[in-house]
C-alpha cells in the first residue's frame, strides 16, 4: 500500500517535472513580453477567453497549473530540509496547503469563466 | 576504535557551500520557488479574465514594467539552465528506453527531449499569437 501510493506521488512529481520544464520557458517568454507592453493577438481578451471557455483550453491550463503547484510544493518542502527547517511535519502542512489552495483556485476561476 | 568517535559537524543550513556537485543541487531546487510563483502569477491572470475584459486589461496592464521586464529575463534564464534543460539530461537515468535487446542511446532520448521542447515551445507562442 505504502508502495502504491508512492508510485503515484511519485508519477504525479515526475510528470509535474517534466511539464514545467517544456512549458514554463514559453510561459515566462509571455510573461516577458506582456512586461514590454506588446500584448499578442492570442492573449487579447476575446481570444483568451475563447480559449479558457473551451473544454480543451480549461483541461490545458488546469493540468499544467495543478501538476505545477504539487510538483512545486514537493520541491519546496525538501528545499526548508535542506537549509536547515527541520520541521517538516509544518512545512508539509504550508506548501500542500498552497498547492492544494492553488488547484482549488484554478478549478474555480476556469469554470466561472464562460 | 574509539569509544567517542570525532563526528565532523556539519552545518544544517550551509552544508552545499562546501561542494560545487552540491551547490548546482540548490540552485536547481531553488526552481521550485519559480515555478510556484509563475503558477500563481498565472492563477492572477485567470481570476482577472474570469471576471471581466477591463480586470484583464488591467491585469496586462499592471504587469508592464522594467523591473518586471528584467525580473522575466532572469528567470527565463534561470529557469532554463537550472530546471529545463538538467530535467533533459537526466531523462534517459530516469527513464531509459529498451528496444529488445538493446538499448536506446542516451544522447537519442536527450535530443528527442531539446527537439520536442522546441516544438512545444513553438506551438505555445503561435497559440498566444507570438509567432
Amino acid at each position: 500500500m505504502a508502495i502504491a501510493k508512492k508510485a503515484v506521488v511519485w508519477g504525479l512529481f515526475a510528470a509535474g517535472g517534466t511539464l514545467t520544464s517544456f512549458i514554463f520557458p514559453a510561459l515566462i517568454a509571455l510573461f516577458l513580453l506582456i512586461a514590454t507592453g506588446i500584448v499578442p493577438e492570442g492573449l487579447q481578451y476575446e481570444q483568451i477567453h475563447a480559449f479558457a471557455s473551451s473544454w480543451l483550453g480549461k483541461a490545458c491550463l488546469f493540468i499544467v497549473l495543478f501538476l505545477s503547484v504539487w510538483h512545486a510544493a514537493h520541491r519546496l518542502r525538501v528545499v526548508a530540509h535542506d537549509f536547515g527547517i527541520r520541521k517538516d511535519k509544518l512545512v508539509a502542512n504550508a506548501v500542500y496547503s498552497i498547492a492544494a489552495i492553488g488547484t482549488v483556485l484554478a478549478a474555480f476561476y476556469l469554470l466561472t469563466i464562460n | 576504535m574509539s569509544r567517542n568517535p570525532y563526528v565532523r559537524p556539519i552545518s544544517t543550513t550551509t552544508w552545499y557551500m562546501r561542494n560545487g556537485r552540491y551547490k548546482v543541487y540548490v540552485l536547481r531546487e531553488l526552481t521550485s520557488f519559480l515555478v510556484m510563483f509563475y503558477s500563481f502569477l498565472t492563477l492572477f491572470a485567470l481570476a482577472a479574465l474570469a471576471t471581466s475584459a477591463d480586470r484583464w486589461n488591467a491585469f496586462l496592464a499592471s504587469q508592464q514594467s522594467t523591473a518586471m521586464l528584467v525580473f522575466h529575463a532572469l528567470a527565463l534564464l534561470y529557469f532554463m539552465f537550472f530546471q529545463t534543460f538538467p530535467w533533459f539530461k537526466l531523462a534517459p537515468k530516469a527513464m531509459p528506453v529498451r528496444l529488445g535487446e538493446k538499448k536506446l542511446p542516451d544522447n537519442y532520448i536527450i535530443i528527442g527531449h531539446y527537439v520536442a521542447w522546441v516544438v512545444i515551445s513553438a506551438f505555445i507562442l503561435w497559440l498566444a499569437g507570438v509567432i
